[in-house]
């Protein structure tokens, strides 16, 4: 008997996401097992999860302002993923984009809110697209993999954000606590139906980022630029050009998440800020498969485990760390899952004849 | 003993997703015997010695190899059975050495005995005549070099039967001859040899039997003596086959349209890839470009096309200068030129998009605004697939997905929709079964009619002979001769191609 | 002289789990696999290594089950990447994150506890005789936990088998060109779990490191992004472990730097010049970059990342 990996033919849209979707059961139930051996109805907990992060006005704006970021940052991600440059600084972006944030409240901070807030958006998706930019250039002069340069890059932000929050932007008036002063009020994002306005600018960036993908010329160059670099000089495309427009552009919506972030939840400055969702976002976007609706969808479903994994150790004394196990359980089974979507095994019998 | 096969391969059957690639397939060697597979692309020649050599497990079917049957599940075992394959595309380690890409994957001794092997390599090596330096790096290496190391691992190995997957596809016609020599050098020592061509020829030259593949079935076994090319080619295609290319004549004005001088390049080592290359175009003529791979066709297209930098001399179209200008300059300045790559996957077409996405590839721009056109682009393509007769499950189907001879319709069929004036081809029949190719020769002759010029980069000289009205000849970047098609000979292109001028020394 | 000593044995002290963690990264990417979870490898090594410690009081056991704990975050990665074909990145990040809360899940109730005293003392610094006195770097190499001294032999042991044994060939081919491997019989798969698996097991013992000798405690997130300096490392060092001696004892001295001070002032060309804490801890990172530019750009085909870095292998891919 041998057994055998057969590549498939092609796997319809809908199959696919069934696929996915079982998988993420799959692994709730194994999650689910984890937890009754240890002593917990799973049931109750994931109940729990739920209870915390939808059922109250509250705790539903909290799970909604965790996600603003995350679907920004994935949003950003996925650009350029779009056209597989492995940008996996949204991390460092995000940072930066809440440093020009912060230099704007910081520096200018008598601004009205008319004025300040979009100075500190531009100025979050500026730095945030320009430390994208260093990879992409370092990849367009030398070759040098974006993948690993994206990823120092997120240290090198963290250690400077660390260093304002140590150094020069200190608070003095906090009696030598290292945290940086609040913003004014005026660079702080309004709340609109409870929720920070930044969820009108994410669904706006959800949209055209959709718009980008589905239907803009960009969008089209990006996605034959990942294919082959080859193909779009040939199709005649500015390939360094268009490179440093996605990249700048991927590094902008991170940027962004950073402001928002700042602006409107954390009110200042912090090198703890992002909390790794800079990250997340990487995974997120892959299992959206860059699709800006997908996006939504995932990184909803995200939030729920992040604030319902807070929720649990309030009520039931279960540390939050049990969301990020949670959390990592599910996506190592939806990673799996795309092999049984590309492939499946074959068990084949050989047949035994005896030869003279 | 003579007559008694050493390898037998009875009933072998492999599906790749939905396509059969071997069906029921039949094959047996002997020892000191050169067995020569035939069949036209994508007939499972190479999916079949695949499975010989282990990498691709069979659904059904049995292996007997010196009377035992054998069941391989992973090349390991078939090194281990004796069976020892060259790959197409070599399978060696680039930065390291000879020598240890020979040694790889031996099972015995923990630490490399760096002088041992180099006496056992060269000892191997001259018994078949087989010389390369055990230590130089691959990356090094030239490709004849590359396949005497693969060889040499094989024989380390103690592989006694041998399988060369196309060969002669990347040597030059001397390598070829060196090569020949070591297969009967191996033949004389008893080896079983088996050897993947599609080039009648070198079957008639080498082989002593030949087996012939269609469509994932074998056919026919033949002696070699016994048959002939006209045979063979009618079992290959299935069907009694004219060999004859017409040559369509275009009776319009004649006009130069192309203009090469002096054309020059070199790359970043300095070395020139391109030497003092001038040639004109007319309207309503194929101009073909003869050459051994690798002489500079590849930098002659993306030169004139606007991808690849030269560092000296002209390209005039139509009396205007076009040499320097981006392939997007050149499509603004209203320049009708469409270039159809040998590389299609990976650079005339996105194989990952669909047919829609492919055909609007050079047109997206043509619409104002920021936006893609795709009805415009749906109904191109409905126009490409049935002018261009192109099987496929529907319009938005990825390219990736079809056939090679459709692959090449689609890509050919948006350069001519783009209407241009001149057309330059690179290979376009390569990877394609012999109707297909006929096909892309009739396209191309109905192009002509219409007075398109075309600039056709090809490998087969027969071809080249029939279909062109002249034949530039390159070797080493350099023009060697223009000759008429009409009169020229096959030996005389030959010649040149090796950069021998007639009546007159080697020029090398 | 003497402070300098001090200095540098505190370097390689705080450079050993770094060299412990790029190691493993080393033994992942030779074949072919861009390993990012090494931080939650290492925490995973940490927080068993701490529990099997204080349950046994055998510094060996402590060991062994901090290196499981590491291959069992490195099989989960191996059978996704390698069997299931999963993207490499994304497993690796999730890796980390699952490593994260799980150790912190475990080491819940271990804040605060102490080691039994047996462990201290056998995994304490041991003086050798007269090396030790080498000036300048006796102290730094040879007055040292056995632990830093099995990270510096661990490291010369796989230069060695990398580059003098078959099997290390029959690595190195596998992460350069898996196809040209597997022709040529080497079992793919199996390369690939087994130094998968054993780079996951030097990662798991990096991080027990920390809470066995180095601090000795358990607290969450201890390794505090060591493992991504591991990652940095593994490419500043070219994939050489030998190498990575040398680049894990510099970047803990700059780690060891950072902690000593805070905001130094220093007087150069008549300028007053402040070194911020922050800043050196940037090195690392900031170099590395500058490494890859470099032998990007160099054409030193040997200097490059495994040519199959990143990539999945199936056999029959047409």
């Amino acid at each position: 008997m041998t057994v055998q990996i057969v590549k498939k033919a092609a796997v319809s849209r809908r199959r696919q996401t069934a696929y996915r979707v079982f998988a993420v059961l799959a692994a709730l139930a194994a999650t689910g097992l984890v937890m009754a051996l240890a002593g917990y109805n799973p049931f109750v907990v994931y109940y729990k999860m739920i209870e915390g992060s939808t059922m109250t006005a509250y705790r539903f704006q909290e799970t909604i302002h965790k996600a603003i970021p995350l679907i920004t940052l994935s949003l950003g991600v996925a650009v350029a993923f779009k056209m597989k440059f492995w940008n996996i600084g949204g991390e460092g972006q995000f940072y930066l984009g809440a440093f020009g944030a912060a230099l704007v409240a910081f520096q200018a901070p008598e601004l009205p809110m008319w004025a300040m807030l979009p100075a500190m958006m531009l100025a979050g998706m500026l730095l945030g697209g320009l430390w994208a930019l260093i990879p992409a250039l370092l990849k367009a002069k030398f070759g040098a993999s974006e993948t690993l340069v994206t990823l120092m890059l997120n240290y090198i932000a963290i250690k400077w954000v660390t260093y304002l929050q140590y150094g020069p932007w200190k608070d003095p008036k906090a009696s030598g606590f290292p945290k940086m002063p609040k913003f004014a009020d005026a660079a702080v994002l309004p709340k609109v139906f409870g929720v920070h306005a930044g969820w009108i600018i994410t669904l706006a960036a959800v949209v055209l980022v959709w718009i980008l993908f589905s239907r803009s010329k960009l969008g089209y160059e990006i996605a034959v630029l990942g294919e082959s670099e080859a193909t779009a000089r040939y199709a005649g495309m500015n390939t360094v050009r268009t490179m440093l427009i996605a990249v700048l552009l991927s590094g902008g919506l991170c940027g962004l998440a950073g402001m928002m972030q700042a602006s409107a939840v954390e009110r200042s400055l912090s090198d703890v800020l992002s909390g790794g969702m800079g990250f997340t976002a990487i995974i997120t976007a892959w299992l959206a498969r860059l699709n800006p609706p997908a996006i939504v969808g995932v990184c909803f479903f995200f939030a729920i485990l992040l604030q319902g994994g807070s929720y649990l150790q309030t009520s039931m004394q279960i540390p939050s760390s049990v969301a990020a196990v949670i959390q990592g359980v599910v996506l190592f089974f939806v990673l799996a899952s795309e092999f049984f979507i590309q492939y499946r095994i074959q068990i084949s019998r050989g047949e035994k004849k005896e030869v003279a | 003993m003579e007559d008694k096969a050493y390898i037998r391969l009875e009933g072998i059957t492999k599906t790749f997703g939905t396509v059969k690639a071997n069906s029921n397939v039949s094959l047996s060697v002997k020892k000191g015997e050169i067995h020569a597979l035939l069949g036209e692309n994508g007939s499972g020649k190479s999916t079949l010695v695949n499975i010989m050599a282990g990498l691709y497990a069979p659904e059904a079917g049995t292996i007997t190899i010196g009377g035992r049957e054998r069941h391989f599940s992973s090349p390991g075992d078939a090194i281990a059975a004796g069976v020892g394959m060259v790959h197409q595309h070599f399978k060696l380690v680039e930065v390291m050495t000879a020598k240890e890409n020979i040694i790889l994957g031996r099972k015995e001794g923990l630490a490399v005995r760096g002088r041992e092997l180099t006496e056992q390599i060269y000892q191997i090596g001259k018994k078949y005549g087989l010389i390369v330096n055990p230590d130089k790096k691959v990356y090094d290496m030239s490709v004849g070099e590359k396949q005497t190391v693969e060889i040499l691992k094989m024989l380390y190995r103690g592989a006694d039967i041998l399988i060369l997957d196309e060969p002669t596809a990347v040597l030059t016609p001397q390598e070829t001859a060196t090569l020949f020599g070591i297969l009967r050098n191996m033949r004389a020592e008893g080896c079983a040899i088996i050897i993947i061509t599609h080039k009648l020829n070198e079957v008639m030259e080498i082989s002593d039997r030949v087996t012939v593949l269609r469509r994932g079935e074998s056919v026919a076994t033949l002696d070699t003596a016994a048959t002939s090319p006209r045979e063979l080619t009618e079992l290959m295609v299935g069907r009694p086959m004219s060999l004859e290319i017409h040559r369509a004549s275009y009776e319009g004005k004649r006009e130069t349209l192309l203009r090469v001088k002096d054309l020059t390049a070199a790359d970043r080592d300095g070395v020139h890839r391109l030497n003092h290359v001038s040639f004109h175009l007319h309207r309503g003529e194929i101009l073909g470009v003869a050459g051994i791979a690798g002489s500079g066709q590849k930098e002659l297209c993306e030169i004139i096309a606007g991808l690849d930098k030269a560092t000296g001399g002209t390209v005039e179209y139509n009396g205007e200068m076009i040499l320097g200008l981006s392939p997007r300059e050149i499509i603004k300045k209203g320049v009708s030129m469409s270039f159809i790559p040998e590389d299609r996957l990976g650079m005339g077409l996105v194989a990952g998009m669909s047919i829609v996405d492919n055909v609007l590839l050079k047109s997206y721009r043509n619409n104002p605004g920021p936006f893609v056109d795709r009805k415009a682009g749906a109904r191109l393509a409905d126009k490409i697939i049935r002018e261009f007769d192109i099987s496929t499950p529907g319009k938005w189907h990825t390219v990736k997905d079809l056939s090679g001879g459709n692959i090449q319709k689609v890509l050919l069929g948006r350069e001519i929709e783009l209407h241009p004036q001149l057309l330059i081809t690179a290979y376009p029949v390569r990877g394609l079964d012999i109707g297909a190719s006929y096909n892309i020769y009739d396209t191309l002759n109905a192009q002509k009619e219409q007075g398109v010029a075309i600039l056709f980069i090809g490998e087969d000289l027969d071809v080249l002979l029939a279909l062109c009205d002249r034949i530039m000849v390159i070797h080493a970047g350099a023009v060697m001769d223009i000759v008429d098609a009409k009169t020229a000979s096959k030996e005389e292109i030959g010649m040149l191609m090796l950069g021998h001028r007639p009546g007159e020394e080697a020029a090398v | 002289m003497e402070a300098l000593e001090l200095y540098l044995q505190t370097a390689a002290q705080m450079g050993t789990p770094i060299l412990f963690g790029t190691l493993g990264g080393i033994l992942c990417e030779k074949v072919g696999h861009l390993n990012l979870g090494v931080e939650g490898m290492m925490l995973l090594g940490a927080v068993c290594g701490f529990m099997a410690g204080l349950a046994t009081g055998n510094p060996i056991l402590a060991i062994l089950a901090a290196g499981l704990a590491g291959a069992g975050g490195a099989l989960i990665y191996a059978f996704i990447t390698v069997t299931l074909q999963g993207n490499q990145n994304v497993t690796g990040l999730v890796l980390t994150t699952f490593g994260t809360g799980l150790s912190s899940f475990l080491g819940k109730d271990l804040v605060g506890q102490s080691l039994p005293d047996g462990i201290f003392a056998a995994l304490g610094p041991k003086e050798i005789p007269v090396l030790s006195d080498i000036p300048v770097v006796g102290k730094m190499l040879f007055h040292q936990s056995p632990y830093a001294t099995a990270g510096l032999v661990l490291a010369i042991l796989l230069y060695f088998y990398m580059n003098r044994t078959t099997m290390g060939l029959n690595m190195r081919a596998v992460g350069e060109n898996p196809g040209a491997a597997d022709a040529s019989g080497v079992n793919v798969t199996l390369y690939k779990y087994v130094h998968i698996l054993l780079g996951g097991f030097c990662c798991g013992v990096g991080g027990a490191y920390l809470t066995l000798v180095f601090v000795p405690r358990w607290q969450d997130e201890i390794t505090a992004g060591i493992g991504w300096i591991a990652v940095a490392l593994v490419i500043f060092a070219t994939w050489n472990p030998l190498k990575a001696i040398f680049g894990a004892y510099f970047f803990g001295a700059l780690r060891g730097l950072s902690f000593v001070i805070q905001n130094m002032d220093l007087t150069l060309f008549g300028h007053k010049i402040t070194i911020v804490s922050q800043f050196l801890d940037m090195i690392p990172y900031a170099a590395t970059i500058l490494v890859l530019v470099f032998i990007t750009r160099g054409k030193r085909a040997e200097n490059q990342a495994p040519r199959a870095l990143g990539l999945a292998y199936f056999r029959e891919e047409r």
